[in-house]
């Protein structure tokens, strides 16, 4: 029997939609407990929301996270949409679809870079980032900002996509999906990779229907759940894609199906693209003046899975209730399933696998001796134990080869 | 589709027919129906065992009526949100934990724990799951004083 250590990761973690601190209990290098703490920087927002009006909601549920900035918005928008009980212009869907598919696409890509950091593979980390950056650039472009779009509004969208600016995107796309065709390669041929993630934070599909998780956790473990498709909303339901889904649950699989769905999502914003051009510019918002007395619930799949909106409406300007779920709330809760029996070293990349964003990792996690409270362990030694890893199997591979 | 959340939401009615007190509404691939808090294991296990249904989360409300929960459940198949509506007792409000039947409800049910001060009976760990430690006990942030 080993020393028994605790080791906390967080609590803040900016870049996550819920900072959290997660207690690692091991015997050894084994994980045999995992405990949680939240609402570290619980902001009160479905309180807030109830003193906003209608329009400046947008503004306020847009904050709720930083990666995923829209959507939240996109929830919000069908569920107030569904009390007033309207339909928005085509053109306003399919530019909803647009920036809903482009933050899609930017999310995946720092996720990929920042699971290959974990493993070691700097290289994938600084390439996937750097290919990021032209998708940032285009919403520079398309809604004046690279993050936290502001493009939503009841009854349509606040800027149009002109036609002019539609090359530059059609352009962007058959760049960007040369580079996922390389990032994909990269990641798919690697003997390293594989025995890195391959079997590592295995969910069932009696877990993932267990813990509702949802997205990307839920579609690797061969559900396939996806809100675009189940309950179709903007223009989903006017173009061609598939939902990508993989069988074995594991660390892998949760990249395969991100790599694979930023094919689809770059086919639906190049049939978007195609279908704005056929439409007339300027056309991208109804004026809603009241929004009745009434319930409406709405949804959309974010990057990370679905995202939930409850509003109550009294008849007055503001939401009399608004409950939100984002999708990290269920997935997170996995833990309990995919970390515990791991070595420490798998933890971290089964803990990284649901995209928790985990950026601020280093300066966070540190181990400390259960008994006497000592630090014996620092965030940067953890990440390096993943990294002897990976060395460890990179040397062990290319000594059979 | 409306058809199809009537079919679904009648189902209902009629297999629990002395449980369920009101369809609040139906509209689209949305339903709400009212039922008895005594119920609420009864109803959630057939829609989450016999009909294939997924938690998504549970919504609380503090009303002049009480403390309100809505159950929301999601049948992926046909895109639908069904709800389930109970309404507690403002003075003691309590009601059974789903959390010993899915993992799903086990941390909004410590939320509602918590912001609205609602009592799940038999939850596996009814520990605060926001404010461990920096907020007092019995002070619940989302209730309301009405006048």
């Amino acid at each position: 029997m080993g020393r028994k250590t605790l080791i906390p990761i967080g609590p803040y973690h900016p870049l996550q939609e819920e900072p959290e601190l997660f207690k690692l209990y091991c015997d050894g290098e084994i994980v045999t407990d995992i405990k949680w703490e939240t609402g570290y920087n619980h902001r009160g927002i479905e309180k807030l929301s109830e003193s906003k009006t209608y329009d400046q909601v947008f503004f306020l549920v847009e904050r709720i996270c930083g990666i995923c900035s829209t959507s939240h918005p996109f929830a919000f928008a069908n569920a107030v949409e569904e009390i007033a009980g309207v339909e928005i212009p085509d053109r306003a869907k399919y530019i909803r679809t647009v920036i809903g598919e482009l933050e899609r696409i930017h999310s995946h890509l720092l996720w990929v870079g920042l699971a290959g950091h974990f493993l070691g593979y700097n290289t994938v980390f600084m390439w996937a980032w750097k290919y990021r950056e032209p998708v940032l650039d285009l919403f520079e472009m398309i809604t004046g900002n690279r993050n936290s779009y502001a493009m939503f509004k009841v009854g349509g969208v606040r800027r149009d996509i002109e036609n002019h600016k539609i090359p530059a995107i059609r352009k962007e796309m058959s760049v960007i999906r040369k580079k996922i065709d390389l990032l994909t390669g990269a990641v798919m041929d690697d003997p390293v990779i594989h025995a890195r993630t391959k079997g590592v934070g295995v969910l069932t599909k009696q877990d993932i229907i267990d813990y509702a998780a949802v997205g990307p956790t839920a579609r690797a473990s061969g559900i396939a759940t996806d809100i675009r498709k189940d309950d179709p909303y903007a223009a989903y339901p006017l173009v061609n894609w598939k939902v990508i889904t993989a069988q074995e649950g594991d660390v892998f699989a949760k990249a395969e199906v991100r790599l694979l769905e930023m094919y689809e999502s770059v086919s639906i914003i190049e049939q978007c693209i195609d279908a704005l051009e056929k439409l007339k510019e300027g056309d991208v918002s109804l004026k809603i003046n009241e929004i009745p007395a009434g319930i409406g619930m709405g949804r959309a799949e974010a990057p990370r899975g679905e995202v939930f909106h409850f509003v109550v409406s009294d008849g007055s300007n503001s939401p009399a209730r608004h409950k939100i779920r984002a999708p990290s709330y269920t997935n997170i809760a996995t833990f309990r399933k995919s970390c515990i029996g791991q070595t420490i070293a798998d933890a971290t990349l089964s803990l990284a696998a649901v995209d928790p964003c985990y950026c601020c990792t280093e300066r966070m996690a540190a181990v400390y001796d259960n008994s006497t409270g000592e630090r014996i362990l620092n965030a940067g030694e953890l990440i390096k134990l993943s990294l002897e890893r990976t060395k460890e199997i990179r040397k062990s591979v290319a000594g059979h080869e | 589709m409306q058809m199809d959340t009537e079919a679904v939401i009648n189902k209902l009615t009629d297999m629990f027919s002395s449980d369920t007190l009101a369809i609040d509404l139906v509209k689209g691939r949305r339903g709400i129906v009212s039922v008895r808090p005594s119920a609420i294991t009864a109803i959630s296990g057939y829609l989450y065992k016999s009909e294939g249904y997924r938690f998504i989360i549970a919504s609380a409300l503090h009303t002049r009526r009480g403390f309100e929960i809505y159950y929301h459940f999601s049948l992926d198949a046909e895109g639908m949100i069904l709800s389930l509506h109970v309404t507690l007792d403002s003075e003691k409000p309590q009601i059974e934990s789903l959390s010993n039947m899915f993992s799903a409800s086990n941390w909004i049910e410590r939320e509602m724990h918590e912001l609205f001060g609602i009592n799940f009976l038999n939850h596996p760990n009814q520990e605060k799951l926001l404010s461990e430690g920096n907020w007092a006990d019995d002070v619940y942030p989302y209730r309301k004083e009405f006048r």
